[in-house]
């Protein structure tokens, strides 16, 4: 045994996982993560097209806070993603893999669509905005209970069906933009009337969408840390047979959980049709849903945090667009920064859970 | 740890170095006074359809001098609203938009800044709208789509008499994006075309549902094959119709540019809009003070509406003669594309047609277009109102998808 032992091949280094690490070091790695992603879009800036790459961080900012009406969009754009992905993180905290935010929140936007088309003429506005927002609500629940009823009931697998339900709303949008369409024939719906538009708070569009998110993501905190649902959540996720030992009713959390993420998904629906487009197409959502899930992800669940990670990634993708403005360059130069960016903070994030371990000279010679 | 302390410090400090280093860097900006023009893109250069509005926009402000602000991927919601008014914000003091779902925010954005003019391609309502810094464009591509359906034809007749199959089986194909006046204006050009030199030609309509979906339009493009289909031609911006008759071997007539690169056996010609004399226009009125047309639609004597190169290898003998001359009816006045003469609506001559030029919900037919004989296209609006399903065309799903 001796012998084998003497004989085996010690690696240069190897992974071990941390058993902790202090706030302050996680967030120095997640920092540093960043400024080398920086640097190496900066390289990768001047060796590929010549330009300076302070210019193009400059223009990034610029683009993203340059001016008052660009501040409020990143605001009005941080707070639709950060709405589907609080809608997203009980779900994936109960790690059901709901993948199908995209058409719950589209659902939800048709219900308002519909609501405001056909209505508007017989009901006053103080009516019909409740009556718009529990529609859409419900069709976003109503959407997410689905997949949920029958993984409940018949353990199906939540991840195809949620995706799948994802084309079925796109197709009935498709539908319905299409039997509707003005010109004839055009695929597109006319604006909705203007009485169901959501109201705006003094000048501006946006503050309504940002409170009504700023509420949401308060509620869900508290939900999650001092709810006793939030905690029955994280024991499902963690281990669905604790949870039946303990007495907690799986199935009827795993349904309570998902209509109540489907409905936040609807909010989002209204607040994206009736609050900012004013009209519905297929591709409304252009795919927040899916981009909510990564946010999600990079703050833990932590809603709180979450507005940090949405912040980010808005934040990149508002300045990514004024590079292509501003430089010329083709706009999938800015998402090739945007995914460099990305991919350092996702992978730092090994660096916080698990550590490399070198070879020690010190202890090979002591053995 | 230390070591990692020391390496975090001295990233944080090349950092911090880099971030004052790009606040200094933005003070000098050159106070050259040059009239901005602001342009907004549905996609970028990748889709033929944005590129066309590309190309001739660097074209007429590269000419004229003036400065290109450029904004590319802006979808058809409140983003196109929000990009025009940043548009605004950085000094232009013209806007146009490309695409049709754009109209809605562009009108929006006009009501907003009613001193800065605001243009929109392929738009139906600056008529109506009552904004008077609002203004519709278009070009008569219909012409453009006969010329090229004449090329259709002629490559007909040539494999009649080569003896491939009998001239009542002359059965083109078309895929189509939406059943929506723009499209039935195209292939119903594209059709009269041909039938000026095969008359003995009928047509099958497909239709995909979007503007942009490779895979369904190369699969609308493989049914009309097996369907019988002669010959091909698309109003949809990928390259699955022209891909699928390259595969197929069947003759295909294009739109938007050329497509022989990808299609040297297969392709003929195709026609498209050059927006550059529009754009031209635009930026001279504005340079100049002048009202800009709420309505401009301009063709083949202004540039506007061009064909390619015909592809000899695949185009019938004599294809080039045919179409010039045709071209010199068509600018003079003497032949028009949709001349009643030339077809017939549920087998009847037609003497009288209501089209929906005012766009509305209810499609309200709101004004008689024809007149001395044709149907008077894109004159009472630029954006094409011929939505007739004359004899001769098969519709095979009016429904998409």
């Amino acid at each position: 045994m001796a012998n084998i032992q003497k004989k085996t091949h010690e690696p240069l280094f190897h992974i071990a996982k941390r058993d902790s690490i202090p706030t302050l070091k996680a967030w120095l790695i997640r920092a540093a993560a960043i400024v080398i992603a920086l640097i190496v879009c900066g390289l990768l800036t001047m060796l590929l097209t010549g330009e300076n790459p302070i210019n193009v961080y400059a223009s990034m900012i610029e683009g993203a806070i340059g001016t008052e009406r660009r501040v409020w969009r990143l605001l009005q754009d941080l707070a639709i993603l950060l709405c589907i992905s609080l809608a997203v993180t009980p779900a994936f905290k109960m790690k059901f893999w709901n993948i199908g935010a995209e058409g719950q929140v589209l659902i939800g936007g048709l219900a308002a669509a519909a609501c405001s088309m056909f209505l508007t003429d017989s009901l006053p506005t103080a009516v019909l905005i409740p009556v718009m927002f529990i529609a859409s609500v419900l069709a976003g629940a109503i959407w997410a209970v689905i997949p949920a009823f029958f993984k409940a009931h018949w353990n199906t697998n939540e991840t195809p069906f949620t995706l799948m339900m994802n084309y079925i709303a796109i197709q009935l949008v498709s539908y319905y933009c299409f039997v509707y369409s003005v010109p004839k024939g055009s695929g597109k719906i006319p604006l909705l009337p203007k009485a169901s538009w959501l109201p705006t708070i003094g000048n501006n569009d946006y503050i309504l969408n940002i409170i009504i998110v700023a509420v949401i993501t308060f509620g869900m905190y508290i939900y999650l840390k001092y709810n006793k649902h939030g905690y029955e959540i994280s024991v499902v996720g963690e281990s669905e047979n604790t949870a039946k030992y303990i007495g907690i009713n799986v199935k009827k959390v795993i349904i309570r959980t998902l209509i109540l993420s489907g409905a936040i998904c609807g909010i989002a629906g209204l607040l994206l049709v009736n609050g900012t487009n004013h009209t519905i197409a297929s591709n409304t959502v252009d795919g927040r849903g899916f981009t909510a899930i990564m946010v999600s992800w990079l703050a833990k669940f932590n809603p709180i945090t979450m507005i940090l990670t949405a912040f980010i990634i808005v934040f990149l993708e508002k300045g990514a667009g004024e590079i292509s403005t501003m430089f010329g360059l083709n706009s999938s130069f800015s998402e090739i920064i945007t995914g460099i960016i990305i991919f350092f903070i996702i992978g730092c994030e090994f660096f916080i859970n698990y550590k490399l371990v070198f070879r020690s000279k010190k202890e090979a010679n002591s053995k | 740890m230390k070591k990692l302390r020391k390496v975090l410090a001295i990233l944080l400090a090349l950092g911090l170095v880099l971030g004052f280093a790009a606040c200094g860097d933005t003070v000098d900006e050159k106070p050259e006074e040059k009239l901005k023009v602001g342009f907004i893109f549905l996609h970028d250069e990748n889709s033929t359809y944005d590129l066309n509005f590309i190309n001739a926009a660097k074209a007429a402000c590269d000419e004229l001098g003036v400065e290109m602000i450029p904004k590319y991927n802006i979808p058809e919601g409140n983003e196109c609203f929000e990009e025009a008014c940043d548009l605004v914000d950085r000094g232009c003091s013209v806007v146009f938009a490309d695409s049709f779902g754009h109209e809605d925010f562009m009108i929006q954005a006009a009501e907003k800044y009613p001193d800065v003019q605001f243009c929109h391609a392929t738009g139906t309502k600056a008529h109506t709208a009552g904004v008077p810094n609002f203004h519709n464009a278009f070009a008569s591509i219909y012409e453009g789509r006969y010329l090229a359906g004449i090329a259709a034809g002629m490559k007909l007749n040539e494999m009649i008499e080569a003896g491939q199959f009998k001239p009542e089986e002359a059965k083109m194909g078309y895929v189509g994006a939406f059943t929506f006046a723009e499209v039935i204006s195209g292939y119903t050009s594209f059709y009269l075309g041909a039938k000026s030199v095969c008359p003995t030609v009928t047509m099958d309509v497909q239709f995909t549902g979007s503007w942009y979906d490779e895979t369904a339009e190369k699969e609308a493009a493989n049914v009309l094959i097996s369907n019988g289909c002669k010959l091909i031609s698309q109003h949809a911006d990928s390259m699955g119709a022209p891909t699928a008759c390259e595969n197929a071997g069947i003759p295909n007539v294009s739109y938007n540019g050329s497509t022989v690169a990808a299609c040297p056996n297969t392709f003929i010609v195709s026609s498209r809009i050059d927006w550059t004399p529009y754009f031209k226009y635009m930026i001279n009125c504005v340079v100049n003070g002048e009202e800009i047309d709420t309505d401009w639609c301009k063709g083949i004597p202004e540039g506007s509406v061009v064909l390619t190169e015909i592809n000899e290898k695949a185009a019938a003998a004599g294809t080039a003669e045919a179409i010039e001359a045709a071209k010199a009816e068509l600018v003079a006045g003497t032949r028009h594309v949709f001349d009643v003469s030339t077809f017939t609506i549920g087998g009847e001559a037609v003497t009288s047609y209501m089209a929906d030029v005012d766009t509305d919900e209810n499609y309200t037919k709101d004004t008689e277009v024809v007149a001395d004989g044709y149907f008077h296209e894109s004159e009472f609006r630029s954006a094409p109102y011929f939505d007739a399903q004359i004899d001769g065309i098969t519709l095979l799903n009016t429904n998409f998808g």
